[in-house]
């Protein structure tokens, strides 16, 4: 196998391929390549929820989605906004915090009292204090999303090669060239390197550092309950939401700071970490207490030093990690990553504090001094 | 130097083992019985656990095996049935007479253990429950002797009540003496099926039929003469009332149709080794078409440190007292008395026979018929890859199919039950992920032995939250609990990053920013 195209990008994650399928609408001829499966790692094991206010590209995701099923031509199962309940006071407070601060930016978020919640959330309790309830946000169905994503890439005459990881990138004059695989070589005019936690095996090489940790984190997901008028409800120290299908989906809580494998990681393990979800789910719905939790699961993210993503370009490579918070901002994400290939500079949004270069002056030991360090076994 | 600590990881959170015993056995069939005496007889501290019987509302879930509806009211009374249970194996009173700690209607849904990508247990452990409430226990030496599981396998009219596993009617006729059924008609021939005809016998129930798909009959074992046996047959359909089953429909190859009146279906095709919690501990899978399918590689012995696998778990099949000798074996081994277990497969691929009687019943069914009865997915849109009817459709997504998939690459299970739903219910792919398994390597042309399979998770049987909660988790959970990964910085807005406000938030929300 060889070939050339116009943008490779490293990553069949969900930000890659928003980004790969940004490019194919612009006319790009575009490869996306990946280790393992299309969405396989923490693309399609996330929360699926979609409404990171903090971030700069906030807004144009926000415009983004509710055209998303239409724009991909796929089901993504966007929905609109979401609740955040309490069951303690340090959690009420928390939240109308956060209902300030997002005020304060311009979205609007409702605070409302516990028989408000109860009413919006009937499988909530007594126990509801009350919460806020976000008139803008929502959430999809990640591993839907990210298949979307590459069929519509596909649609458009773009490329995916599955189970072909990259194991060098050729530059010359300080531009990439080209990137090897055990499948071939494949040149490109640029290239996207999205890759997660691999992001920094890969760019070492050619002399690029960009620092980043991996951690495991878990969720766990019960049998359906009747579905609520939004789906879209966590709160209680956790992040998730009910599924178009009713199933209540949720994670949260330690993580597990892990060591990067080249090949990506060998196991997804879970832990009885999945017993204190248990907890605070029945704590947040307690007339749901009694539905069979069926599954949970770990993924595996990449986080930088300061939790923000890094979306930047150098020469004709674009660097793309959105540290652990990549799925309810992919369709905005792509949008960027395509503005930093074809135009240099992203057209909708500042997002010059999210630069690589932020970090030039870090300390070679930045994960030990923040304790981000893996366990050594028992 | 000190070892800095980020008080929202993991470290040092989960709790040890609520209890701990010298030995935990997990089964009490022949395998898990046998095993647990031989330790008790070395002197050995036993828990000798089982799952049976099961509560009623699991079992009508079709968990652990597929009941189809056919226990009798007598599965209401929990404390009747540890009686019928335990006269109907004699080795678990000599289990208590061993002092044996011997517990059942006691589920193992969960084992740990750190491996690849994670070190944060103090040690490995079981979770456990007894339908009231769940804790953790750990070991020194773990045997799982967790049995097999029911093959079933779709066909027009399966998804209705009286359409059972082979070892769920074992389980209903003999240990709970709680069979609903009168007359059966029995899928296969082999000696699963041969057994089976042979205890609805005993119990007086009537076998109107045993069908086999292939020319002859497949088991070793002597057939009584006037069992009805129809080699060479098809099974068309069930059909039934209200109460179910009332009759299926068979046709020679090439002949007329014939129906024979029945309440019950009992698939006797095969069954598939228990392997869900050597897998979650880490184990690997690999297919051997003679051991039934997915297995741990070995067979018999330690599958992982202090973690041993005995019986059918291991694609045992035959007499019981092999089941028994491996039990033994596998025991001796774990303590260290003993040499290796020997792992007995007989040569019968039984991923072919599976493969011939999937094939035919896809011949004669429709392909509206359910492939995954939890979450209604039917065979066209398992191999079409369509979303659940709840979503719509747009003619892009009406195009893709298994095929388009392929071109990407090798069929992938897990990504097929994510994009159609197909074993994300209850049963968690009990009733259906075999013949997923098959109906993609079918579709893909690959052979039996190469067909893709989904993973199993923890809990490895459903649990209610009120059950599986920890709800007398240790302080240290909560300290530093958070939404995410609790770095301070990661949810400032973007406009305040760098100002005075920054400031602020970090010290108003800290890292536990949502979502």
């Amino acid at each position: 196998m060889s070939g050339h195209y116009d943008v490779i990008v490293i990553g069949a994650g969900v930000t890659g391929l928003s980004s790969a399928w940004w490019l194919a609408r612009d006319g790009k001829s575009v490869l996306v390549l990946d280790k393992g499966v299309v969405g396989a790692e923490a693309s399609s094991r996330n929360g699926g929820g979609a409404s990171h206010y903090q971030s700069p590209l906030f807004a144009e995701e926000q415009r983004l989605w509710p055209m998303m099923d239409d724009l991909l031509g796929y089901p993504t199962e966007h929905q609109r906004e979401r609740v955040i309940i309490s069951v303690t006071q340090h959690e009420f407070e928390h939240y109308n915090y956060i209902a300030d601060m997002c005020t304060a930016m311009g979205w609007q978020a409702d605070k409302i009292d516990g028989d408000t919640a109860r009413a919006m959330v009937p499988i909530a309790g007594d126990n509801c204090l009350g919460g806020i309830h976000l008139r803008f946000g929502g959430h999809a169905n990640p591993q839907r999303t990210v298949q979307a994503y590459a069929w519509a890439l596909q649609d458009l005459g773009g490329r995916i090669i599955q189970h072909c990881p990259v194991t060098a990138i050729e530059t010359a004059g300080g531009q990439v060239t080209a990137v090897q695989t055990p499948r071939g070589r494949f040149s490109c005019g640029a290239l996207v390197v999205a890759a997660g936690p691999q992001i920094s095996g890969l760019l070492a090489p050619i002399g690029i550092d960009v620092p980043l940790m991996a951690g495991r984190a878990e969720m766990i997901v019960t049998e359906p309950a009747p579905l609520m008028r939004l789906g879209g409800v966590d709160g209680n120290g956790l992040y998730g939401r009910q599924t178009m299908r009713g199933n209540l989906a949720f994670g949260g809580g330690p993580h597990e700071w892990i060591e990067t494998q080249a090949e990506g990681p060998r196991a997804r393990p879970t832990t009885p970490l999945s017993r204190s979800l248990a907890r605070r789910v029945a704590e947040m719905f307690p007339k749901a207490a009694h539905l069979n939790v069926i599954r949970s699961w770990a993924g595996i993210v990449e986080n930088t030093p300061d939790g923000r993503p890094i979306i930047d370009r150098i020469d004709n490579l674009v660097i793309a990690t959105m540290s652990g918070v990549g799925f309810g901002l992919s369709p905005a994400t792509g949008h960027a990553v395509r503005d930093l290939v074809v135009d240099g500079t992203c057209s909708f949004t500042d997002i010059a504090k999210l630069s690589l270069a932020r970090f030039a002056g870090l300390a070679p030991d930045w994960r030990e001094n923040a304790g981000w360090l893996p366990l050594v076994s028992a | 130097m000190t070892r800095i600590h980020d008080p929202h990881a993991i470290d040092g959170k989960i709790a040890a083992p609520d209890e701990t015993h010298d030995i935990i056995v997990v089964g009490a069939g022949p395998a898990g019985l046998a095993a647990a005496l031989e330790a008790a007889r070395a002197g050995r501290q036993v828990l000798l656990i089982d799952e049976h019987p099961v509560p009623a509302a699991l079992a009508g879930s079709d968990v652990p095996l597929w009941f189809g509806g056919r226990a009798s009211a007598a599965l209401q009374a929990p404390e009747r049935l540890i009686e019928t249970l335990v006269e109907s194996e004699p080795l678990i009173a000599e289990a208590f007479e061993a002092g044996i700690d011997v517990r059942l209607g006691t589920t193992a849904w969960g084992l740990w253990r750190n491996r690849d990508g994670s070190a944060a247990l103090p040690d490995a452990m079981l979770g456990l429950s007894d339908g009231q409430r769940s804790w953790t226990a750990g070991f020194g030496e773990l045997v799982l002797a967790t049995g097999a599981r029911d093959c079933a396998l779709a066909f027009a009219g399966w998804d209705q009540p009286g359409v059972m596993g082979a070892l769920a009617f074992q389980t209903l006729a003999q240990r709970y003496d709680a069979f609903a059924g009168t007359r059966v008609v029995i899928l296969g021939s082999g000696d699963l099926a041969v057994e089976t005809a042979l205890l609805a016998r005993e119990r007086g129930i009537a076998v109107a039929a045993v069908i086999e798909v292939r020319d002859t009959v497949q088991g070793g074992a002597a057939l009584p003469d006037d069992l009805p046996v129809l080699a060479a047959h098809r099974l068309i359909r069930a059909e039934g009332g209200i109460n179910g089953v009332e009759r299926v429909i068979v046709a020679p190859d090439g002949g007329a149709e014939q129906v024979i009146a029945c309440d019950t279906v009992i698939l006797a095709i095969d069954t598939v080794p228990a392997i869900e919690l050597a897998e979650v501990a880490g184990a690997a899978v690999v297919t051997e078409p003679c051991r039934g399918g997915a297995v741990i590689p070995g067979g018999a012995g330690e599958v992982l440190p202090h973690v041993w696998l005995a019986g059918a778990a291991t694609g045992l099949t035959g007499a019981r007292a092999l089941a028994e000798a491996q039990g033994r074996a596998v025991m001796a081994a774990a303590l260290g008395l003993g040499s290796d277990p020997v792992t007995v497969a007989d040569g019968f691929d039984r991923m072919a026979y599976r493969a011939d009687w999937l094939r035919a019943l896809v011949a004669t069914s429709p392909d509206t018929t359910l492939v995954c009865q939890c979450e209604e997915v039917s065979r066209a849109d398992l191999i079409g890859v369509q979303p659940p009817g709840y979503l719509s459709r747009p003619e892009r997504m009406c195009a893709r199919s298994l095929g388009t998939l392929l071109e990407d690459g090798p069929p992938d299970a897990e990504q097929v039950k994510r994009l159609t739903r197909a074993g994300m219910g209850l049963c968690q792919g009990r009733r259906c992920r075999e013949q997923i398994s098959l109906l993609l390597a079918m579709a893909a042309n690959l052979p039996p032995k190469a067909a893709p399979r989904g993973n199993w998770r923890v809990p490895v049987r459903p649990l209610p939250l009120a059950v599986m909660a920890d709800w007398d988790q240790a302080e240290k959970m909560d300290e530093g609990w958070d939404v995410w990964f609790g770095i301070n910085t990661q949810w400032i807005p973007y406009r305040d990053i760098g100002t005075e406000a920054e400031q602020r938030h970090m010290a108003e929300l800290g890292g536990n920013m949502h979502l």
